[in-house]
């Protein structure tokens, strides 16, 4: 990528207003674009929580222990519950985004938005059950 | 070569917020809230250690961390690009990113491997 194009006497400089690093204050929209980018932050901090349950369960009971006790401390109830809002956001942003990248088209008809958003949520629902139901299962 | 894997990054990156989206309020609420806090029992470690066996699970767990790491890493790289006006590092920041998802997936392939 060049830096500076040549200007000459003939060529005037480009007008081009500097932005601030905060413009995404400026506006509601914007700060909500922001957030949503923002959750992938935690997206991947609790990637990384389940990998280091994943590895405590390897090293045995005692590890495993360990680690329910280490979430226990203040600082990752605080960060897991910051992350969880996230989180949630990211899904019900997902979610409702759909539709937008995904148009599908049956017997030459577009489905329509709300059939796609709501599938979305069912299979949510019907996976989050799953999953709390295997998780639940070995009290 | 970064223009010819860009379909590539773009189908880990929708793949990965899938399944963010899908599996990651769940899991999160119970192993970060519900059960440090007390509301409800955490599964004991035979259990897990069990369900571990199983090559389905595995695999669900290999999905479930790695997919949304590489979700994280093309998001996260253009929120520097736009957020913090980064442009300039492209290079740099792509490398870091899709570096540290293919780091993370490295890890929870060997973890899953060594698993006895």
């Amino acid at each position: 990528m060049s830096i500076e194009p040549p200007y000459t006497l003939y060529h005037p400089r480009w007008y081009r207003r500097r932005v601030s690093v905060w413009w995404w204050l400026q506006k509601r929209s914007y700060t909500g674009f922001v957030l949503r980018e923002l959750t992938s932050v935690f997206v991947a901090f609790f990637a990384m929580v389940y990998l280091w349950q994943l590895h405590a369960l390897t090293q045995g009971p005692e590890a495993y222990g360990q680690f329910l006790a280490r979430l226990r401390t203040p600082l990752f109830l605080a960060l897991d519950t910051i992350a969880f809002l996230f989180v949630l956001f990211h899904a019900i942003t997902w979610f409702n985004l759909t539709p937008k990248a995904m148009v599908v088209r049956l017997r030459g008809k577009r489905v329509p938005d709300w059939v796609i958003v709501g599938l979305n949520y069912a299979a949510w629902l019907a996976l989050s059950g799953v999953v709390a139901f295997m998780l639940l299962r070995g009290r | 070569m970064m223009r010819r894997i860009t379909p590539l990054l773009w189908l880990l990156f929708s793949a990965g917020g899938t399944v963010a989206a899908l599996l990651f309020p769940v899991h999160l609420f119970l192993t970060g809230l519900a059960f440090p806090l007390g509301w409800l029992e955490a599964p004991r470690y035979e259990y897990l250690h069990r369900l571990l066996t199983h090559p389905v699970i595995r695999l669900y767990l290999f999905v479930l961390i790695s997919l949304p790491l590489f979700h994280w890493a093309h998001r996260f790289r253009y929120t520097l690009y736009d957020g913090l006006q980064l442009k300039h590092l492209t290079v740099l920041i792509a490398a870091l990113c899709y570096g540290a998802a293919l780091l993370g997936t490295a890890s929870t392939a060997y973890v899953l491997w060594i698993i006895p």
